[in-house]
């Protein structure tokens, strides 16, 4: 479902001087339908970086990116648009949202997104918040007035509204109590179960252990290093 | 006769206007710019409709000229007279022997006949200037008929008044094509433009600007479905002749709100009272 | 699981199959000059149904020209505008009558002018700018067209008793909804925008972005979004085109352009910016 081939990424910083970062060189992995991966090493080491250039965020130097049959790493925009909204999800450690906007809409908008009903998406939303303990009160409030820990969970809800073939997860536990922690495992492995390919950064190791069929580590994948 | 050339304006001008009517005339409803000369009276006074009647009169026509109906108010007497003293003509009040006939703001009430010529005096010759005061911007809409605005004018009023409250100079679409404003007429007057006989010329003489309805030509006053056009007029029978069909005034007799209504075209008014009588 | 499951009708393969006709406008080596200067040069681009682009540059880098030669405001010296018309297929909208152009102006296309007085009739109330375009389409019943104003005003979040206000009684951002209402009654396709939320201030602005965003969705809307704030863009945007001294110097996903500039430039554009 998701495939990386050898692959690399450097950044050149054209207001320092023309600096060229090279970050990474010959990354490769695979994820299957069902399997959940975590991406591993150090801060600083790529994970990040590798997580963006799937998602098409970052720019693919060499090699290929491929996520459900789509090459990310040479697609036009409109098919990463459109694998976004149909393939694949992302759970960013950040919440991007209009301000203004209620909760129950934010997490509704991947399935308005996709033609599904208002009344519908937002039933589903609602099923979903109820689960990640976001008090019915809150629903009709912009998410941006939130703590970070609640702001965590209405990403997760908005990231999990849509059965996703493909999911790439950053962080998805961290700072969170040990009831939502569970509860977001569960949304894992149920998505998991559905066949669902997850890919994630996991510092929890406890979550690691229970939740991934394989580790990659990407230190290998740092320029210099021998793969 | 008189030192002046007959009716006043040159030949050459006189051809100049001609052919402006002649393409007015060819072109229904379109407004022809011509070079508008000064005349011996102010702007507001007719100046355009008097270039119109000069360029339009041969001796042998008769002439009349009504001012709101009638033959006897300053504007039209002024008129009269200054083509009585350039051209010599002979004038009349009455609408059945006139041959042509110029009008500020009336349509007289005797129906007009293949033999006469009605020419309008026009203040403001394009119907969206209060809408839309580009005058490059009016032309490409005549241009085009992209008529959209003209409507906007109508609904606003419903919208302020709930019906159409434009009462006068009430626009109209000519031969199924150009948006026209039909000079100050109240709009009971609007449906005698239609199919009519005598050929109508329009002359705005400031704003340089002359249009025309061939004899015949089809004249449509703009409405809504569910807002037709209606002409209006005071509900009351003329004070003087009796007549329940003609436009009437409004008229102040003392200090006390005493009034009465008459017929706006005197002469219709007067044929009748004889007639009465 | 079960709720999870119940999502299966609307998994992607059936989300895709709708039939995916060719873009809906196609953009061919567009360039102005102003005499020695450029406006514009060799701009060239495809939108797709439903998607909204955004133009970035700082003033004078071109954006606005180019904005002009798209909706047919100015006509440009070399090059093709092609649109997916819905009576005709694809036209090239440079080469056709002046009548054609209007036609689809007011139909097809809408306009979003920066400050709204450009775009509204200030004299006249907010039903008769809203209703102006059904009319100029041939509406004569005052009834319809005044339910439909007033259906339009709710939608952009206006008061319908105020359907009779003239647009000078309204607010800076009221007046901009107006005018999008007043665009978007004839359902057309294709808009521009040239910063549609300029000069509003920031709660404004947010509930503008997010009034554009639902309508773009609910009637598969494509923009040609013309601003210099990277934030817009970042929300309401799917892609990007850079432009600096008339050309487009990088393109591309919108999150990816902000995140991974290419160019010199656009880093320092994105650098500049305080938070986006």
């Amino acid at each position: 479902m998701i495939i990386a081939e050898n692959v690399a990424k450097e950044f050149t910083l054209h207001n320092q001087g023309g600096t060229v970062l090279r970050v990474m060189e010959g990354a490769s992995l695979k994820v299957a339908p069902g399997e959940c991966v975590a991406l591993t090493g150090a801060s600083g080491a790529g994970k990040s970086t590798l997580m963006r250039m799937i998602w098409g965020n970052y720019r693919t130097d060499a090699g290929h990116i491929r996520v459900a049959g789509t090459e990310v790493s040479s697609a036009e925009p409109r098919q990463i648009i459109a694998l976004r909204r149909t393939t694949l999800g992302y759970v960013s450690q950040f919440l991007r949202v209009l301000p203004r906007v209620p909760t129950l809409r934010v997490v509704a908008e991947p399935l308005l997104a996709l033609g599904t009903p208002e009344a519908e998406a937002e039933a589903r939303a609602a099923e979903l918040l109820s689960r990640l303990r976001i008090g019915e009160s809150l629903w009709g409030l912009s998410p941006t007035t939130f703590s970070g820990g609640e702001q965590q969970r209405v990403n997760i809800a908005r990231g999990f509204v849509h059965p996703y073939p493909a999911l790439l997860l950053d962080e998805p536990t961290a700072s969170l109590d040990a009831a939502n922690r569970e509860t977001v495992m569960c949304l894992i492995e149920e998505a998991k179960a559905r066949g669902g390919a997850i890919l994630g950064i996991f510092h929890d190791e406890g979550a690691r252990a229970r939740l991934c069929d394989r580790l990659v580590d990407v230190t290998g994948f740092r320029p210099g290093v021998a793969a | 006769m008189s030192d002046y050339n007959f009716a006043y304006l040159d030949e050459d001008t006189k051809r100049m206007i001609r052919r402006a009517i002649l393409k007015g005339i060819a072109v229904p409803g379109y407004q022809v710019p011509f070079a508008s000369r000064e005349m011996p009276m102010p702007y507001g006074w007719g100046t355009g409709g008097v270039q119109i009647t000069a360029a339009t009169l041969v001796p042998q026509d008769v002439l009349k000229v009504i001012d709101q109906g009638a033959d006897d108010t300053t504007n039209a007497v002024s008129i009269r007279k200054f083509f009585q003293k350039t051209a010599g003509v002979e004038v009349t009040e009455r609408t059945t022997e006139a041959t042509v006939i110029q009008t500020r703001h009336r349509i007289p009430e005797t129906p007009l006949t293949g033999d006469q010529i009605l020419v309008y005096q026009v203040p403001i010759p394009e119907p969206m200037r209060f809408l839309e005061p580009r005058e490059t911007e009016t032309r490409r809409i005549h241009a085009l008929a992209d008529y959209g605005l003209m409507q906007v004018r109508l609904y606003e009023d419903i919208a302020r008044h709930g019906e159409i409250a434009t009462s006068y100079a009430y626009p109209v679409e000519v031969a199924g094509r150009y948006v026209m404003d039909p000079s100050p007429i109240p709009k009971f007057d609007n449906p005698k433009l239609d199919d009519c006989p005598a050929i109508q010329l329009f002359g705005a003489g400031r704003e340089q600007r002359i249009y025309a309805l061939p004899p015949h030509t089809g004249v449509r006053s703009l409405d809504f479905d569910d807002h037709p056009f209606t002409a209006s007029k005071a509900d009351h029978a003329c004070a003087i002749c009796g007549s329940g069909t003609s436009y009437l005034d409004e008229v102040i007799t003392d200090d006390d709100g005493g009034r009465m209504f008459v017929c706006s075209d005197t002469d219709y008014c007067a044929r009748r009272a004889e007639g009465v009588q | 699981m079960a709720m999870l499951d119940a999502t299966v009708g609307h998994m992607p393969g059936m989300v895709e199959t709708a039939p995916a006709p060719g873009p809906l406008l196609s953009v061919r080596d567009v360039g102005k000059r102003y005499g020695a200067r450029i406006g514009c040069a060799d701009v060239s681009f495809d939108l797709w149904p439903g998607e909204v682009l955004g133009i970035v540059g700082e003033s004078g880098s071109g954006k606005s020209t180019l904005l002009g030669c798209l909706s047919g405001q100015l006509v440009p010296d070399t090059g093709e505008v092609v649109f997916d018309s819905r009576d005709r297929g694809p036209v090239d909208t440079l080469r056709m009558s002046e009548r054609e152009r209007r036609h689809l102006g007011r139909t097809d296309w809408a306009f979003v002018h920066q400050n709204p007085r450009d775009g509204l009739r200030l004299g006249v109330s907010a039903g008769g700018n809203v209703g102006e375009r059904l009319m100029a389409n041939g509406a004569r019943h005052y009834g319809n067209i005044r339910a439909t104003a007033q259906d339009w005003l709710a939608r952009v979040e206006i008061d319908p008793g105020r359907i009779d206000d003239r647009p000078r009684q309204f607010s800076g951002g009221m007046q901009q909804r107006l005018q999008i209402a007043r665009n978007l009654v004839s359902g057309p396709r294709l808009a521009f925008m040239d910063e549609p939320t300029g000069g509003l201030d920031v709660s404004v602005q947010a509930r503008l972005l997010d009034l554009l965003r639902g309508l773009v969705r609910d009637i598969c809307l494509s923009v040609v979004l013309v601003t210099h704030d990277l934030a817009v863009v970042r929300l309401l945007a799917d892609r990007l085109m850079v432009m600096k001294g008339g050309h487009v110097i990088e393109s591309g996903l919108t999150d990816q352009v902000l995140d991974d500039p290419q160019h010199a430039y656009t880093q320092l554009l994105v650098s500049s910016v305080l938070q986006v």
